[in-house]
């Protein structure tokens, strides 16, 4: 038996075939650490989705991958390149969907597209790309005139016009209504079938779940779980939680692995229908919520402002 | 289609004028707005008579004599008031963030913001030429060699804006800042340069102080080339100075150069 998984976490194995490899990295702004000691592999054609609440440090660990931002200390490889001094063919293997940007906006969305395609050797064909994203019928219309969701899907069209090897998507659908979501993951699993290494974050725990091949949580700067969407928080976080309410109205909360024998337990000792019964299995966004929790996330928010 | 700088750059150069004429406030300040101001002098003082030198000598009339300041003011706000406005918001707005992130190279963009203010200019000046002389009535100058010095005046007055424009882009906090910050200074220096007043009769420290600036040398070069040799004695040495006006714009040149080369930035990066 010999199944090739992609890297997992920080066993450090990956070396140089990684897309990007992140090791003790640090940012600090005076003495607050907005990065607190990272260590990642995300490998070739892997789906990574970065979570954690605002000004955890998800924007900046990103920001700096993409040589926006200096680190204080650590080492970083992205495409087997330090971004920190990194070129113009560095660039044109990336592609880069920033937080959301408020260009004026002049230009239609097919000279757009059509224009930063010449930034790049190999780009896409504009009208697929224009496909691609759902916006033919606002094609020749100008970006200002465009919804903030139509605005965002011109963002995604720009980062991904130049056929980019390793496609950065920071909270890509903000402001997108249900439908254009669905259209948007689609969108995405084809580039990921294609071999498009995708590192996104994004505030949406069933788009982590939907997109994602691993997930890591990033809390005060420090990543406190890593692992593949199924297994994040650990066996343990995935317990069944029993909640109801005894006859007095004392509320209990188990959690067990055999809930149906759980509740056959209360009934019978109850005598009849327990009150505000549930059986939950935590989904994502439970054990999300779980982490943020645990581990007092608080105390980080001055990471936005700084930034 | 290649990736060169130079053809990219040379994309940049349309899209950056098309860009250009579809807002219309800088096609209104900057395009504009130094022939509306010709066409007001021209309306407001055309009882006043001509202006003269001496008793005696054929005079010209107002619009004549405002011309080559208004072309000065064009060249100007097309390189100066327009691109620090325009790259100071493209800062704000993450127009420059969002390049920094692509293959562009600086260099291409710059010759598109460079080759814009070129090509604005040109229609410009050519659309100012073409009023004045329809409408206006004002006479064209006839020699070779007065189109010669015009053509140099004003290549190189615009390419000395244009870099003037983007160091200046350099000094607004926030896109929301950049016109409080850039337009004051090109209209202060309008005034004191002897755009929209006449240069002789300003106090001689204004005159002192004007000089140091490039604006006041383009005013005088193309004083040089529309008005009659007689109007030289009415500059403040005399003389039409054009060596003077070379070396002036040549220095600003460089000083526009140097800074936009140390202090531009896609993106603040360590903020």
């Amino acid at each position: 038996m010999d199944t090739t998984t992609p890297a997992t976490g920080t066993s450090g194995t990956a070396g140089t075939d990684a897309a990007v490899r992140i090791r003790g990295l640090r940012k600090t702004y005076g003495k607050l650490a907005a990065v607190d000691g990272i260590d990642l592999d995300i490998a070739h054609g892997e789906t990574f989705a970065l979570l954690g609440p605002n000004g955890a440090g998800k924007s900046t660990v990103i920001e700096i991958l993409e040589g926006y931002r200096l680190r204080t200390s650590g080492e970083v490889s992205v495409l087997g390149v330090d971004p920190a001094h990194a070129g113009l063919d560095w660039k044109a293997r990336l592609g880069i969907v920033l937080q959301s940007a408020t260009e004026s906006g002049v230009y239609t969305v097919r000279e757009q597209l059509s224009h930063f395609a010449r930034f790049y050797p190999h780009p896409r064909d504009v009208d697929e790309v224009i496909a691609a994203v759902g916006l033919e019928e606002k094609a020749r219309t100008r970006v200002s005139k465009l919804s903030g969701g139509q605005r965002r899907r011109v963002d995604v069209a720009l980062g991904i016009i130049g056929r980019p090897e390793l496609l950065f998507l920071d909270e890509p659908t903000t402001g997108f209504d249900p439908e254009a979501r669905r259209e948007f993951w689609t969108l995405i699993r084809g580039l990921k079938a294609e071999g498009t290494t995708i590192l996104l974050t994004t505030h949406y725990l069933d788009e982590a779940a939907q997109l994602g091949d691993r997930a890591g949580v990033i809390l005060g700067g420090r990543l406190v779980d890593v692992g593949r969407v199924d297994e994040l928080g650990g066996a343990d976080a995935r317990v069944p939680i029993v909640r109801w309410r005894a006859g007095d109205g004392t509320p209990h909360e188990v959690r067990t692995e055999r809930p149906a024998e759980l509740v056959a337990s209360v009934v019978a000792e109850l005598g009849g229908e327990p009150e505000g019964l549930e059986v939950i299995r935590p989904a994502l966004e439970d054990i999300y919520l779980q982490l943020v929790r645990a581990a007092g996330a608080d105390a980080r928010d001055d990471e936005e402002a700084l930034a | 289609m290649s990736t060169g700088i130079l053809p990219i750059g040379a994309t940049r150069i349309g899209y950056e004028t098309k860009g250009y004429f579809r807002s219309p406030d800088a096609v209104f300040f900057t395009f504009l707005f130094p022939i509306i101001m010709l066409g007001i002098f021209t309306a407001a003082f055309s009882a006043a008579g001509d202006i003269e030198v001496a008793p005696g000598v054929e005079g010209i009339s107002v619009g004549a004599y405002y011309l080559p300041g208004m072309l000065a003011a064009g060249m100007l706000l097309s390189g100066v008031q327009n691109l620090a406005v325009d790259i100071a918001t493209e800062k704000g707005d993450g127009t420059l963030k969002r390049l920094g992130g692509t293959p562009l190279s600086p260099v291409s963009y710059f010759l598109g913001k460079i080759g814009q203010v070129f090509v604005t200019a040109t229609l410009q000046a050519a659309l100012l030429l073409l009023v004045s002389a329809t409408l206006f009535g004002i006479a064209m100058p006839t020699e070779a060699g007065a189109w010669l010095t015009f053509a140099w005046v004003f290549v190189l007055g615009v390419a000395t804006s244009a870099l003037l424009g983007i160091a200046l882009s350099a000094v607004p906090r926030s896109g929301k800042s950049a016109t409080a910050v850039v337009i004051p200074i090109v209209l202060v220096l309008q005034f004191i340069s002897g755009v929209y007043l006449r240069f002789n009769i300003l106090p001689e420290w204004m005159q002192n102080l004007a000089s140091l600036f490039p604006l006041k040398w383009m005013a005088q070069g193309m004083r040089s080339v529309f008005l009659p040799d007689a109007f030289k004695v009415l500059e403040q040495n005399g003389e039409w100075e054009l060596g003077w006006v070379a070396a002036w714009l040549i220095g600003w040149l460089v000083i526009g150069l140097v800074v936009s080369r140390l202090t531009f930035r896609w993106i603040r990066r360590d903020a």
